[in-house]
């Protein structure tokens, strides 16, 4: 366990600094708790991307709450609110605990949905479950051979078709593939798109439907998002939501400076499980999701 | 969620023209809308807290309580301040004398370096010069291959290089461009993280060796709060030239742009658009501003409009026919393809001020009935399409049975689509007396 936390920590170092920086001189102050605390406060959240909404309203219950039991010092206000933030997450919902399972990841482009799908394929294949890959994304340029690097990586198999072939049908064989060789996990790569393209949001609906009407197994639909995503973050969960109905995220490129308090943001309003996060570039860099963890390093004071 | 900072602006003002005065706590209501619109747009947020401190000022100074309309002018101040802030002229690419000129990509994972490449060569190349991709993105699998495609497509040719040393096939293929006499190379590298620094050396080492004309960092559009971050590391690395801003034909607001030109000072000098090489175009400073501020993009939408036309444009004499009511199936499937090529109807009321309050118009004109539409058509023969009269009741039943609708909706369009044609003759009937009658577009009501 200490493993994980450890690359958690480390992949969130960078956002533990900066806020901690900031938090640290608030904590410094003591008991010295005026206004200026609270707007710092606010600020620091706003700068991690949690979008001025859910900012100002955690902030206030916060305010609220500590004028109303009287909460002593800053300290312990800012380990009052890393227990806010962590409930803000759903827990429940890792679909890769099923097995047979069927999982469709989507998400807009360049968010890392083919390197996620590798990264998968190799944890599967390590946990010794048979994993069949479905490489739906017959739009972009050589996505497939992309998937081919990492299945081979992986040592798993691909189903895929020609650049331009109807996704569905890839997904549809995908499963059928799976179904065949008794595989724990159909795991299926579709193409990016914005959720503003109301044509391919259409075309993913029906890669859906297909994959939901031929799989015997239950599926499940994974948001990919880019921690560095800002406000639009929200839209887009909330579009690929509506058009089919998500199952559970993966947050990836925490890695770099970028926070991801989006993802409390699209966790308030779409009540949706965090199953994984991305902290690096290597194979083993797709990480279980804490809430816990993820909140005191997104704080970034052990308290 | 967005609601338009002008409409905002407005509603604090209202009722101000009695008072006549501005007070502390008006200006104090407006500022915090623009900061919350600043923020929701993803601007830093210190970048806001400057830029609101500005507008205070201006807003303060200025005859903002004479003005019949406060709500206008302290917009107006906004949009001026934003769009000098975002340059006050479109900065485009400077180029060496040298042959060939360099141009080198750099950015984070997935902002779309490889797309930008290819839509800036395929630019560089309607402009008269001959372009090469140089693929030296090593690390991610297949992005050699991808780059590699888009040139097939494109008829551009690309090196790839040998060995995976990103440098020495940056150095290479300026070389090959040189041997072919290909007069502008564009090197494309491979994605970074700012703190990743023996990435970042390498990327230093690839400029030493190529010494581009240009750096162009792409970002994300939809990137937030940290993209000062990444902008002020790349800067200090790498010194680039300017930016391009990146999957702009989505509704993010791309606050990212003025952090970015705040914070480093760059210039922002192309917006993509897209997965199309031709949906890449020089920036402009002012319909950022709008946009950041959630007001619209009917310049961007009215070009969209004249770009797309020219496929499949409507002809003079088609127009002369649609006068004499003379308008057939196969013009409004031409319509409806023009329509889609605009993103469809949400796309277009996106664009548009205040789009997003029209969004209760989702369900009632969506796109999805519109190609319950089109398939009716489509399941017409030819003759069909071109003279309708002939569809009796056989042919509407067959009609109703491809397109997987009832015969009741076919008779609906086809009751809808004559109605059409006679608003058109009506049109061309009042026009030779001077009144035009209003026209709603080219469908009337209820069609879809």
């Amino acid at each position: 366990m200490s493993s994980w936390f450890d690359r958690l920590n480390e992949g969130l170092s960078k956002s533990r600094q900066r806020l901690a920086g900031s938090l640290n001189q608030l904590v410094g102050r003591g008991a010295d708790v005026d206004d200026s605390f609270w707007e710092e406060l606010e600020e620091t959240l706003i700068a991690a991307d949690l979008g001025v909404e859910a900012a100002t309203d955690i902030v206030e219950r916060l305010h609220l709450e500590s004028d109303a039991r009287s909460i002593p010092s800053a300290d312990l206000i800012i380990a009052r609110l890393q227990d806010m933030i962590a409930e803000e997450f759903e827990t429940a919902g890792d679909p890769f605990q099923f097995s047979p399972v069927t999982v469709l990841m989507v998400g807009i482009n360049g968010t890392g949905k083919t390197t996620s799908v590798g990264k998968l394929a190799k944890q599967a294949v390590e946990q010794h479950k048979k994993i069949i890959l479905g490489s739906a994304d017959t739009f972009r340029a050589a996505a497939s051979e992309q998937l081919d690097v990492w299945a081979e990586r992986a040592n798993v198999e691909v189903v895929r078709k020609d650049r331009g072939a109807d996704p569905a049908s890839v997904a549809f064989d995908t499963v059928a593939r799976a179904e065949e060789v008794g595989a724990d996990i159909a795991l299926i790569d579709t193409a990016g798109r914005l959720h503003t393209s109301l044509d391919l949001m259409h075309e993913l609906e029906k890669v859906q439907r297909v994959t939901r009407d031929r799989s015997k197994a239950p599926t499940f639909t994974v948001l990919v998002m880019d921690a560095t995503t800002g406000q639009n973050g929200l839209v887009q969960a909330r579009e690929f939501d509506k058009h089919l109905a998500i199952d559970a995220l993966i947050l990836t490129k925490l890695d770099g400076t970028a926070k991801g308090g989006i993802a409390v943001a699209i966790s308030r309003e779409l009540k949706v499980p965090i199953v994984r996060i991305g902290v690096g570039e290597g194979i083993d860099d797709l990480r279980p999701f804490d809430p816990h963890e993820f909140a005191k390093a997104l704080v970034g004071i052990d308290v | 969620m967005f609601d338009n900072l002008s409409d905002r602006l407005q509603s604090i003002f209202s009722g101000l023209n009695a008072k006549g005065t501005l007070n502390e706590t008006d200006v104090d209501a407006a500022m915090r809308q623009i900061r919350l619109a600043l923020l929701e747009a993803d601007v830093n947020y210190k970048v806001v807290k400057e830029f609101v401190a500005r507008i205070r000022e201006q807003a303060v100074g200025a005859d903002v309580m004479r003005s019949l309309t406060p709500g206008q002018m302290v917009v107006k101040i906004v949009l001026n301040e934003l769009t000098a802030l975002l340059g006050d002229t479109q900065s485009k690419l400077v180029l060496s004398n040298r042959v060939p000129n360099v141009v080198m990509m750099v950015g984070l994972q997935g902002s779309g370096k490889t797309t930008a490449t290819a839509k800036l060569a395929y630019m560089m190349r309607k402009k008269g010069k001959h372009p090469l991709m140089i693929a030296c993105d090593v690390y991610r699998p297949a992005a050699i291959d991808q780059l590699e495609a888009l040139g097939r497509e494109l008829d551009i040719p690309v090196f790839r290089g040998e060995g995976d040393d990103p440098v020495k096939i940056a150095r290479d293929g300026v070389r090959y461009a040189l041997d072919n006499m290909l007069d502008f190379a564009i090197v494309d590298t491979a994605g970074r993280l700012h703190v990743d620094e023996p990435m970042m050396q390498e990327a230093q080492n690839i400029r030493n060796a190529v010494k581009p004309d240009q750096i162009l960092m792409v970002v994300d559009s939809m990137t937030g709060q940290d993209a000062v971050n990444v902008a002020e590391m790349f800067a200090k690395r790498l010194d680039f030239d300017g930016v391009i801003m990146s999957k702009l034909d989505g509704d993010a607001r791309g606050g990212a742009a003025l952090s970015i030109r705040e914070v480093t000072g760059k210039p922002i000098k192309f917006a993509s658009m897209g997965e199309k090489p031709d949906t890449f175009e020089e920036f402009h400073p002012d319909r950022m501003a709008k946009r950041i501020l959630g007001m619209g993009d009917v310049i961007s939408l009215i070009e969209k409009a004249s770009e797309t036309a020219f496929e499949e444009e409507f002809s003079e004499d088609d127009a002369k026919r649609f006068e004499k009511g003379k308008f057939t199936f196969d013009d409004f499937l031409t319509s409806i393809k023009q329509m889609r090529k605009l993103g469809g109807i949400g796309a277009v009321v996106n664009m548009l001020p205040g789009g997003s309050q029209l969004k209760d118009l989702e369900g009632k004109v969506d796109d999805k009935a519109i190609g319950r539409t089109e398939a009716i058509v489509y399941s017409m023969t030819k003759r069909e399409r071109s003279n309708p009269k002939i569809i009796n009741g056989q042919r509407r039943a067959r009609i109703a049975a491809g397109s997987g609708v009832t015969v009741t909706d076919v008779n609906r369009l086809i009751k809808q689509f004559s109605e059409t044609q006679k608003m058109m003759k009506q049109m061309q009937n009042s026009k030779g007396k001077g009144k035009r009658k209003g026209r709603n577009g080219m469908f009337p009501k209820g069609l879809f």
